[in-house]
């Protein structure tokens, strides 16, 4: 049940976006990690600047 | 599971649907209980979604699970991807669905619950799915291009600009008309007044709360703003109560209508994080879980539905808007059965999420089908009113009269009995001040919604239901409203750019002022108008934007069908093409009789010439005059406008048949823009189920 619970909340929060910079640190350390001179991860608040800002570059809403 | 015992399920669940179907169809005089629709359609959608949608991938489209999406090869952690299905799936969903399925089939409730529904079921299971589904796989097969560019592509400039252009002003009608709706919600009424003002500096609250208090914890700032919403719907009742407070909200239509204007504007030129991403998570929350309060709620109560199957109205002398069943009824509803705006999201974002291609199938196919179950559901909720409730809540007052006496006297001669005392009661229950003419669909959902909710939860709430419902509906019509101007905008100084390289640039302020203000001057004009408009202004926006949406989804059509045909599937092409010549004809058929017919409801030039001959003869009243020739220039601006969308289309389609007659001719043509094969690195790991 409480293993439940935590995917439900997993999933939600993955959902929302809540743990955007979770996933964005992820993906750092696995592909840029590699090389060495790779620029240290954004700040959480100037990812999520950048997350929020590209989000809402498109079409995202309709009737 | 044991295969025989497969096939009797599948044998049993269409057998359901059959009866079902059957059961709402042939019915006659009995109120028929809401269960038998959601029963018919739940089976209809899983044998399409089953056999139809499944057949479409793997033969029409021939969906390659082994081929890496473009999530998978440009993977950058920001907007491409690879993403859970389901967190996809909530994506899209929460993109497609807005405020159209729920006014469309609300609206449409004028022919009866039948015809509305019998659309909305196959509507959506042989076209509006399927339109989803194919651009979302073609798109994810050309790194996520958008409609506009697959249709220059594949097409040519031509169905390119077209799309674009289509685009663009079905954008302004769309919000014109959704701002009409809110307007008509609020017009004094100080509760839904002060509840959807309210919303404004929650969403500010939940932004800053976002950017700058805990950058990025968006699920603590959502529930912080889910609560101050719900605050804010008692807080408006108490508003409603207070002498001096309730003066402060209750005006007329046109400021309201100004309010909405400066509004929009501001969303325009704000920064997004400020006010339109926050209310953006908010609405869609609101979104889902009232949705989802109002299925369980209709699964619960069971209610008996008590608009006959088919009214008088479908000769075409509906008093919500003018016009036959044939083509009408397919126009009103276009979300929840086929949208083309649809193609837009289908087509852009969601492809970049996909981490195999196999999803496609549940969230382009799937997403419509629940789309179109919430349109069902509107359905529900309009027709579980007595039929001269919601006349006496949808008719305008320059159909059936000012005075409630002579509009309950009008309703009442067409065979719905409605009282004033009951109207009046109903009212007084709801919080407002009165319900007739309280036109645009959301008021009349409202209540319908408040007396489901009323019945399942409570009736001592039924107030706070009717505004909760309202509320609910506002926040996400206003982020439309926002979304769309901003949109609107971008497009706009994308093409400006093409002339003036400034114009162009998305941060420069005077092109942000300039090309926000002309936007909304777009929206803003057709807004004014429909306020002023005696008629309500609905029964003029509504099927407007319904032609232009169908157009879209038409070229969305086109764009499928070329692409079909060019890749050597000619014997396939029906799967988009018949659901096209479909929307070829209603919309053919719809913009024709708006130009051309000679009843004054439904043909813009014919309501016009009447119009300036009353004026000239001297037999409108006075306040009917000094609005007269503004709607007269108003009625020639929509049957151009309605020629120009038809024309469009027509050019696109003659365009795709040519490129399909050169290709099968042997000649050479644009060439498949599709991305070649690239073998998908992805195991079956966390991002799979």
């Amino acid at each position: 049940m409480l293993n439940r619970l935590k995917k439900l909340w997993c999933f939600l929060r993955h959902l929302s976006g809540d743990d955007a910079y979770e996933q964005y640190l992820k993906h750092h350390a696995e592909f840029h990690q590699a090389t060495v001179d790779a620029p240290p991860p954004l700040s959480r608040k100037a990812f999520f600047k950048l997350w929020q800002d590209g989000k809402w570059k498109g079409i995202k809403r309709c009737c | 599971m044991n295969k025989n015992l497969k096939i009797m399920l599948w044998v049993a669940i269409a057998l359901l649907g059959a009866f079902a179907v059957a059961g709402i169809a042939l019915n006659r005089g009995e109120s028929i209980n809401a269960l038998w629709l959601i029963t018919a359609a739940v089976c209809i959608y899983a044998i399409a979604y089953r056999f139809y949608a499944a057949w479409i991938a793997a033969k029409v489209l021939v969906v390659d699970e082994t081929r890496a999406t473009p999530a998978e090869r440009l993977d950058n952690g920001r907007d491409f991807i690879p993403t859970n299905k389901w967190i996809v799936f909530g994506h899209h969903f929460a993109a497609i669905a807005g405020p159209g399925p729920l006014i469309g089939p609300t609206l449409a409730a004028q022919f009866g619950y039948l015809p509305g529904t019998l659309w909305i079921l196959i509507g959506a299971v042989l076209g509006g799915a399927v339109q989803d589904m194919v651009t979302l796989f073609f798109s994810t097969r050309r790194n996520g291009r958008s409609l506009g560019q697959m249709a220059r592509d594949e097409i040519g400039a031509v169905g390119g600009t077209a799309a674009l252009i289509g685009t663009f002003l079905i954008m302004i009608i769309l919000i014109a008309v959704l701002g009409l709706v809110v307007v008509n919600a609020m017009k004094h009424s100080p509760w839904a007044t002060s509840t959807v003002a309210a919303t404004i500096p929650i969403a500010m609250i939940v932004g800053i709360y976002m950017r700058n208090i805990r950058p990025g914890r968006v699920l603590e700032a959502s529930l912080i703003g889910v609560v101050l919403l719900l605050l804010s719907v008692l807080a408006g009742g108490w508003i409603d109560h207070h002498e001096t407070l309730r003066t402060l909200f209750d005006h007329d239509g046109l400021p309201l209508a100004y309010a909405i204007i400066v509004y929009g504007f501001a969303a325009a030129v704000l920064p997004v994080w400020l006010l339109l991403a926050p209310r953006d998570y908010l609405s869609t929350f609101m979104k889902l879980g009232t949705i989802l309060l109002l299925a369980i709620a209709i699964v619960i109560l069971r209610p008996e539905i008590h608009m006959p199957a088919v009214t008088q109205f479908v000769d075409g002398t509906g008093p919500i808007f003018g016009g036959k069943l044939f083509p009408f009824v397919f126009i009103t509803i276009a979300c929840g059965a086929i949208s083309g705006f649809h193609a837009l999201i289908a087509s852009g974002t969601t492809p970049k999420l996909l981490s195999n291609e196999r999803d496609i199938r549940m969230i382009g196919y799937g997403g419509m089908l629940l789309e179109s179950f919430v349109a069902i559901m509107a359905m529900i909720a309009a027709t579980v009113l007595e039929p001269g409730v919601f006349f006496a809540i949808n008719s305008p007052a320059g159909v059936v009269g000012k005075e409630a006496v002579d509009a309950v006297a009008k309703i009442n001669s067409w065979g719905f009995a409605v009282t004033v005392e009951q109207m009046q009661q109903l009212a007084h229950d709801m919080g407002e001040s009165t319900l007739f003419a309280r036109t645009g669909g959301a008021p009349s959902l409202a209540v319908g919604m408040a007396s489901i909710f009323g019945s399942a939860f409570g009736k001592h709430l039924l107030a706070l239901w009717y505004h909760f419902a309202i509320m609910f509906e506002a926040i996400f019509i206003l982020t439309t409203l926002d979304a769309g101007t901003r949109v609107g905008r971008f497009m706009l100084q994308d093409m400006l750019g093409n002339f003036n390289k400034k114009l162009g640039e998305t941060s420069y302020m005077p092109s942000v002022i300039f090309t926000s203000s002309l936007v909304v001057a777009g929206w803003g004009y057709f807004l004014y108008i429909g306020v002023i408009d005696p008629n309500g202004g609905v029964n003029i926006l509504w099927p407007l934007f319904g032609i232009a949406n169908q157009m879209l989804a038409a070229i969305a059509l086109c764009v499928a069908t070329g692409i079909l045909v060019k890749s050597g599937k000619l014997r396939y092409a029906w799967v988009t093409g018949l659901p096209l010549a479909w929307l070829v004809t209603i919309t053919t058929t719809a913009a024709y009789q708006k130009i051309f017919s000679a009843d004054i409801r439904v043909g813009f030039f014919a309501a016009a010439e009447d119009m300036a001959t009353k004026l000239a003869a001297g037999v409108l009243p006075a306040d009917k005059a000094a609005v007269a020739p503004q709607l007269i220039f108003n009625q020639h601006l929509d049957a151009y406008l309605t020629l120009f969308f038809v024309v469009v289309l027509w050019v696109v389609i003659i365009d795709m048949l040519r490129l399909c007659a050169r290709h099968l001719g042997g000649k050479p043509v644009l060439k498949l823009s599709e991305v070649p094969h690239e073998p998908s690195r992805l195991v079956e790991n966390w991002v799979r189920d």
